[in-house]
């Protein structure tokens, strides 16, 4: 089956939109949105949206639940974490693990709580949602003066999740960084041949050779340009290390396995998929501890990058994880979404937030024009798919 | 010859891709009942949405006279306004709300930004009364039967006015019972001066009401067939239906090798899972063979889907009583569709978009979803396998689609009721339940469904074919157990059950409660 060129440009709407957006602000910035340091901007000012939009893309699977508890638990978790750290002097790597302990033990009971007992999520989260800001904001405000525990201390924590690979000075060129473009690159290009390849093989349907090559040279593009421009400023940042590891690990979950698929027919239609012999109230369990989970992740790089806990920490963060969702397809009422779509929505509300920063809009006008931009993406997503029908 | 109420003349309608209708016209007399018979796709619903303004004028070709004028209906506010009601295949009643507000609603009593309440219950009371239901019209629509919330919906379209009723198969989640009931209304709407238009997969039903049968096939309409006398052959509709002569509805088993008992229950007796005093099934006791079909007859609601489903891991009520003896042993099956598909037990549900298939997914995920382990090594699944797997049930069940990758809920009911049982033939199950395996399908598919039947019976499974289509219970089993309020009450053989002794079983019986 060959797609027309029609059908490539309603499947890849978002991607197209995204240039579009990207391009318009990169000349309205006069190219300052194309530098070294802006890029470096975009990875490490979006990171947390890229991990935590993963866990909510796994729960929203599960048929259009959302998590709202996941903003204030990073506050939570921060403070604890920062409390441990710098006001008790304990290892990062324990604090790390005190984080990731607490995490886990209130995924337990929030995936309990909605998988066993029935609430509906956005309840159950949204006790979190309220309590947990209360107690993160407590934790601050006894132990500081003003409200706010510094860990600038705390080198070690600050380099692993903050820090750069091989860091080098602002525009020189970066070595390992390319290098590991480079390798990044030829690896994508290779898994494209590879599976094309065993596909014929086998006698199936696959892309059209140009296809297939026109898809590759822009993936090897896209991967070598962000690993230029990285490498001028000055390294792989680590943050994006952990991006990287929890994409491609929960885009692997999602595509290739089993408890993947059951996400999906649990959200599509979960009597069915409990008469398959689903445990579908395990996979409801599974989601909201994964989401915690994932929780503890997004705190310790954002500790790490705002190099102290306060209580404002993690605000709005669960609405820009549902965005990055819904603008990147994911469906409102679950079944139906992929990790890439995700990735490329979530990019799209980072390039925008960026765009308006360097623009230096009004940050009133900001909040308006994004939440235009988001309705009218996903709006105009709908609509092509519908004329596509 | 009676005034002609309503003439479609040359209608055609296309969609993208495909024309749904093509110069297609039908004549209904005033004051009688015209029934629309057609497999399922062959375009009946798409000529009712283009009569009811659904499809609004302009988007399709041709005209429609209605009462000597020429409409040009854009909304179905407007074909109501004029007396043309349709009364959808599945019931839009809200559950929630009392019989009175769903029968006005979106025509509601009383001034612009008032509802008259007292008006309305009182005008509702009348409507009920007009289709013999002495429920009061503030009682919940989900505290009534289905059977009775067919009867609202009529209720309902009465109270529009309606000169011209449409009725898309009223009966298909009706009982025996009830649908002659309704049929019998419609009878006694017919005396007053009603006009009617009836959409029906059920022959036996347009024989019975129906004064002229219109046949639809493939957007076409094929012919008008007269019915004045009410005792035309079904033989004659199917062939104008299919195109070509059916000599056999059920095709024949061949080499019938039935061996010994595969699957046993004694004593079986489930409770509801809300309310535990009430008992659904009660001290049942049956058995299949290997290479056996054993129908299941009994009306809705006598407890056979209950049944079934407590057998398949207890995935419906509360068991609190009773064996399982599969292969001679006694079994206790852990209370999941898991551990009962591990003992090779398959249930085909009757209700396929509710619980059996997720229609947002494609082929290929639904025929692999009941045993996707055996397709992952490590849960890491084989997707090359996988589509090999879906190809090779889509060939063997000659399911209709471009490809598996399509979804299924793009599918007609027939090729979706093959997908379904692709997914479950999958699991390599040696007891297939199949619960209303034809419903809502048509002649055609129906006929693959039963062969499919047949070669599973060939292979050495066993088969128990819930049903209540009895020429089909009749046709396909080599047993017949009849089930009547929770209880089974009585067994036979094939060859000795004929629809009278099985109707004489049920009477006899009682009507249980």
């Amino acid at each position: 089956m060959k797609k027309s060129a029609s059908q490539i440009l309603k499947d890849n709407t978002m991607l197209i939109v995204l240039v579009v957006v990207y391009l318009a602000f990169t000349l309205a910035t006069r190219g300052s949105m194309f530098s070294p340091f802006n890029f470096n901007e975009l990875v490490t000012q979006n990171a947390y949206v890229f991990i935590l939009a993963s866990g909510m893309l796994m729960c929203m699977l599960t048929g259009g639940n959302i998590d709202l508890s996941c903003g204030s638990l990073v506050c939570f978790l921060g403070a604890i974490g920062a409390y441990f750290m710098a006001i008790r002097g304990v290892a990062p790597g324990i604090s790390i693990i005190l984080m990731l302990i607490i995490g886990v033990i209130y995924g337990c009971i929030l995936g309990y709580l909605v998988a066993y007992v029935n609430i509906p999520p956005w309840i159950a989260t949204l006790a979190g949602y309220l309590a947990f800001r209360g107690l993160g904001t407590d934790i601050l405000s006894s132990n500081s003066n003003t409200g706010s525990i510094s860990v600038k201390s705390v080198e070690g924590f600050l380099k692993i999740f903050a820090g750069r690979l091989f860091p080098t000075k602002l525009n020189v060129l970066n070595i390992p960084c390319i290098t590991v473009g480079i390798i990044a690159a030829v690896l994508v290009v290779l898994l494209n041949v590879t599976s094309r390849a065993t596909k014929l093989k086998k006698g199936y349907e696959a892309d059209s050779a140009g296809m297939m090559l026109g898809k590759s040279v822009l993936e090897a593009a896209v991967i070598l340009l962000v690993a230029y421009k990285l490498a001028l400023a000055g390294g792989i940042p680590t943050v994006l290390v952990w991006v990287a590891i929890v994409v491609l690990f929960y885009s692997f979950i999602t595509e290739k396995t089993t408890i993947g698929r059951h996400f999906y027919v649990v959200g599509g239609n979960r009597e069915a998929a409990r008469l398959s012999g689903v445990n579908t109230k395990r996979i409801m369990f599974i989601a909201y501890l994964n989401m915690a989970i994932v929780t503890v992740i997004t705190t310790w790089v954002v500790l790490a990058r705002v190099q102290a806990a306060n209580s404002t920490a993690g605000t709005n963060y669960e609405m820009d994880a549902i965005s990055a969702c819904v603008v990147g397809g994911v469906s409102a009422y679950g079944g139906a979404g992929r990790i890439v779509g995700m990735v490329i929505g979530a990019t799209l509300i980072g390039v925008i937030n960026l765009g308006m920063n360097l623009l230096s809009w009004d940050a009133n006008w900001q909040k308006v024009i994004k939440g235009v931009v988001l309705l009218g993406a996903v709006a105009f997503d709908i609509l092509s798919k519908r004329n596509a029908k | 010859m009676a005034k002609i109420l309503l003439e479609m003349k040359n209608i055609t309608k296309t969609f993208p891709g495909v024309k749904a209708l093509d110069n297609v016209n039908l004549k209904v007399e005033e004051g009688e009942i015209h029934a629309l018979v057609g497999e399922n796709g062959a375009g009946k619903s798409t000529l009712m949405n283009v009569l009811s303004g659904i499809y609004p004028y302009g988007t399709y070709e041709g005209d429609i006279i209605y009462n000597g004028e020429t409409c040009k209906f854009n909304t179905i506010k407007d074909s109501e306004g004029k007396g043309i009601v349709i009364i959808h295949q599945e019931l839009a009643l809200v559950p929630e709300m009392s019989i009175g507000e769903n029968m006005y609603l979106g025509n509601e009593r009383g001034s612009k930004s008032r509802i008259d309440w007292d008006t309305t219950y009182v005008e509702a009371d009348k409507y009920l009364k007009m289709v013999g239901l002495s429920e009061s019209s503030k009682v919940l629509v989900k505290e009534i039967g289905t059977g009775k919330q067919q009867l609202v919906e009529i209720a309902k379209a009465l109270a529009k006015n309606a000169k011209l009723l449409i009725l898309d198969e009223p009966t298909s989640s009706l009982n025996e019972e009830d649908s002659k009931a309704l049929l019998d209304l419609m009878l006694g709407f017919k005396k007053q001066g009603m006009t009617m238009i009836i959409i029906t997969h059920k022959l036996n039903e347009v024989s019975y009401v129906a004064d002229k049968i219109t046949v639809v096939r493939d957007g076409s309409t094929i012919e008008t067939i007269d019915n004045a006398g009410h005792n035309i052959d079904e033989d004659r509709i199917i062939k104008g239906m299919v195109g070509r002569e059916i000599t056999n509805r059920f095709p024949k088993r061949e080499n019938v090798k039935i061996g010994e008992i595969n699957m046993e229950v004694s004593g079986w007796t489930v409770h509801h899972p809300l309310y535990p005093e009430r008992v659904v099934v009660d001290n049942v006791s049956m058995n299949v063979r290997k290479g056996e079909v054993v129908g299941i007859y009994g009306l809705m609601g006598a407890g056979r889907t209950e049944l079934a489903m407590s057998i398949f891991g207890q995935s419906y009520g509360i068991l609190t009583a009773g064996s399982l003896k599969i292969n001679g042993q006694e079994v206790k099956l852990k209370k999941t569709p898991t551990d009962a598909i591990k003992h090779k037990i398959a249930y085909v549900t009757e209700d396929r978009k509710g619980n059996g298939l997720v229609l947002s997914q494609s082929i290929k995920v639904n025929t692999s979803l009941a045993n996707l382990d055996s397709l992952a090594s490590k849960t890491v699944i084989d997707k090359d396998k996988e589509y090999l797997v879906a190809e090779d049930y889509r060939e063997k069940l000659k399911i209709k689609t471009p490809s598996v990758e399509q979804l299924v809920g793009n599918l007609s009911g027939g090729n979706q009721q093959k997908v379904l049982l692709a997914k479950w033939m999958f699991t390599e199950p040696d007891i297939l339940i199949l619960d209303e395996p034809t419903r809502g399908i048509d002649v055609g598919a129906k006929y693959e469904i039963y062969c499919i039947i047949n070669d599973l019976a060939a292979a050495g499974k066993s088969v128990i074919m819930i049903s209540s289509e009895l020429p089909e219970v009749l046709a396909m089993s080599d047993r017949i157990y009849i089930m009547n309020a929770a209880k089974i009450v009585g067994e036979m053989k094939a060859s000795e059950a004929t629809q009278e002794n099985i109707m004489a079983a049920i009477l006899k019986s009682g009507r249980g409660d």
